[in-house]
């Protein structure tokens, strides 16, 4: 048993599980990740890499404080991973833009950014550009677009390579990753911990449990007792062929790695649990880039895809502490990108309940009970 | 199913076509993939990779993309699929493309 033991057990390798295990494992604790299958739906291989604020919790102060603190914790975050894994991420946060084709939805982003704005003062910034005045800044930008918003703390990283410095880093604090380790069943133990039963039928102890298995989590969360409906909401984008000029900004839809290539997205759709890339959605996405950037209708687009986000009923993060099972505990939720400077410091010590611990309760799942009976 | 169902036969006595390759000029038989005419003209890379290492046409069917050429000013052009024209600007594919075009454009 004592090798298939540990004091603490994370489910899910993605990039909320490893960045939760990598504060775990600098805290002093033992960590063991167990990952899932190759052919689950895994939102942290199939994102847009940004790490971002603009609209975020514009009616949800808690979200947009939250947000606001895991921008200004990336820098230092982000040298972290690099020292642990010797791989840079390219961090860059030299701002980002929203760009609008329509004066209405303009304004009433703009509206949104007020509010979130009025959350949290100077934690976050954001100015409204007319399209005089982006045409002034940007050279390039298309005759439809009407105008954008900019925030100077949004920006994005490599998100293939983020999640292979966070495993990286994982391990090299002494974690251990088991990949193939499919958790089919967490049964509380009577003195206190949990025994947990594999798919290929091997058992594993653990005296706490956090569930960050995404949409993995749904039978499990469930299992468990939390009350959190996860589910899933279908993005899909377009990768381009890679480029030796660098695009002169950083938006939400329209990015460029630092490899040179091109990404496009930024689409929501329910789709239940299917992944798959849409001829149309991607004909659509195509026309918004050239819309914004017109040199790009000369560019190849080399490859497409589908991912699906893992949203909470309201979509923001749930970080839930189960009630019935001490222990146990339910982390998810979307933006795990721009969360996880979080996620690897200031939230171990909501884990480990020490005096610095950050004030979660907003979080917790209980308003989904709330919002239920109301 | 036979193997001359799956490839061509080569177009031995094809008209012979003329392009210029880096300004070289080179005669192959109408028919040929550009790939193919560039490999049998000499065996020297035809496109240098983002960090400079050299490299020719491999895979021969559109997968690997290292038979990259610019082709009448389009850069990033899979040689292997392209068929040799009369009087095409083929030219080596240095490092990644630019935002707009080909050398030419
Ligand atoms: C198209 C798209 C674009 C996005 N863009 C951004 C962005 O720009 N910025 C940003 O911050 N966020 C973005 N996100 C959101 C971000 O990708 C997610 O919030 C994040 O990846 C979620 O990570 P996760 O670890 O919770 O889930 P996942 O990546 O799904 O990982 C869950 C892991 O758990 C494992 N698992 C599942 N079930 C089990 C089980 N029973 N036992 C063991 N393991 C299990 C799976 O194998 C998987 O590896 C985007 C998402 C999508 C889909
Ligand atoms: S030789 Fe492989 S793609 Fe052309």
């Amino acid at each position: 048993m004592s090798a298939k033991h540990s004091e603490i057990t994370i489910i899910g390798g993605g990039v909320v599980g490893l960045s939760v295990a990598m504060g775990l494992l600098q805290a002093g604790r033992r960590v063991c990740v167990l990952d899932g299958a190759d052919s689950d739906a895994r939102a942290s291989q199939g994102n847009f890499g940004l790490v971002w604020g603009q609209g975020k919790g514009w009616n949800f102060a808690p979200y947009a404080k939250w947000t606001g603190e895991a921008l200004a914790a990336w820098p230092e975050f982000s040298a972290k991973l690099t020292d642990l894994s010797g791989i840079d991420v390219a961090l860059d946060q030299s701002g980002g833009f929203e760009f609008f084709t329509d004066a209405d939805e303009m304004d009433e982003f703009a509206g949104m950014l007020a509010g979130q704005q009025s959350h949290i003062g100077n934690r976050f910034s954001h100015e409204v550009l007319s399209a005089d005045d982006l045409h002034r800044q940007i050279d390039g930008i298309g005759e439809d677009v009407v105008g954008a918003t900019f925030s100077k703390f949004d920006g994005h990283v490599n998100p293939l390579r983020f999640l292979r410095a966070l495993r990286l880093s994982v391990q090299a604090l002494g974690g251990t990753v088991k990949t193939n380790a499919q958790v089919t069943s967490v049964d509380p133990v009577t003195n206190g911990g949990f025994d947990l039963t594999l798919a290929n039928g091997d058992t594993f102890g653990a005296e706490k449990v956090l569930l960050c298995a995404g949409l993995g989590a749904m039978k499990l969360a469930a299992d468990l007792g939390f009350r959190t409906k996860i589910r899933p909401q279908r993005g899909e984008l377009l990768i381009t062929e890679k480029l030796r000029d660098r695009l002169p900004f950083i938006s939400s839809t329209i990015r460029q790695v630092d490899e040179g290539g091109v990404q496009i997205g930024g689409t929501k759709a329910d789709a239940g649990m299917d992944d798959s890339e849409t001829l149309d959605v991607m004909a659509g996405l195509a026309r918004h880039a050239v819309q914004v950037f017109p040199a790009l209708a000369d560019v190849r687009v080399i490859r497409a895809w589908g991912a699906l986000r893992v949203m909470s009923p309201d979509g923001y993060p749930v970080y839930a502490q189960s009630n019935e099972h001490l222990g146990a505990y339910l982390v998810t939720c979307h933006s795990g990108v721009t969360l996880a400077s979080l996620h690897a410091s200031v939230l171990t010590d909501w884990i480990e309940d020490t005096s610095a611990a950050p004030d979660l309760e907003a979080f917790d799942e209980h308003r989904f009970t709330l919002s239920n009976a109301a | 199913m036979n193997i001359a169902s799956r490839f061509q036969t080569p177009p031995e006595d094809g008209e012979p076509v003329q392009f210029t390759f880096d300004g070289e000029l080179v005669t192959a038989p109408i028919g040929t993939s550009l790939a193919a005419a560039l490999l049998s003209h000499s065996g020297d890379a035809s496109r240098e990779t983002a960090t400079g290492a050299g490299r020719s046409a491999f895979c021969m069917m559109g997968v690997c993309f290292d038979c990259l050429v610019e082709v009448d000013g389009t850069p990033n052009t899979q040689a292997c699929m392209t068929l040799v024209r009369d009087g095409m600007v083929v030219k080596r594919q240095i490092g990644l493309r630019g935002l707009t075009g080909g050398n030419d454009v």
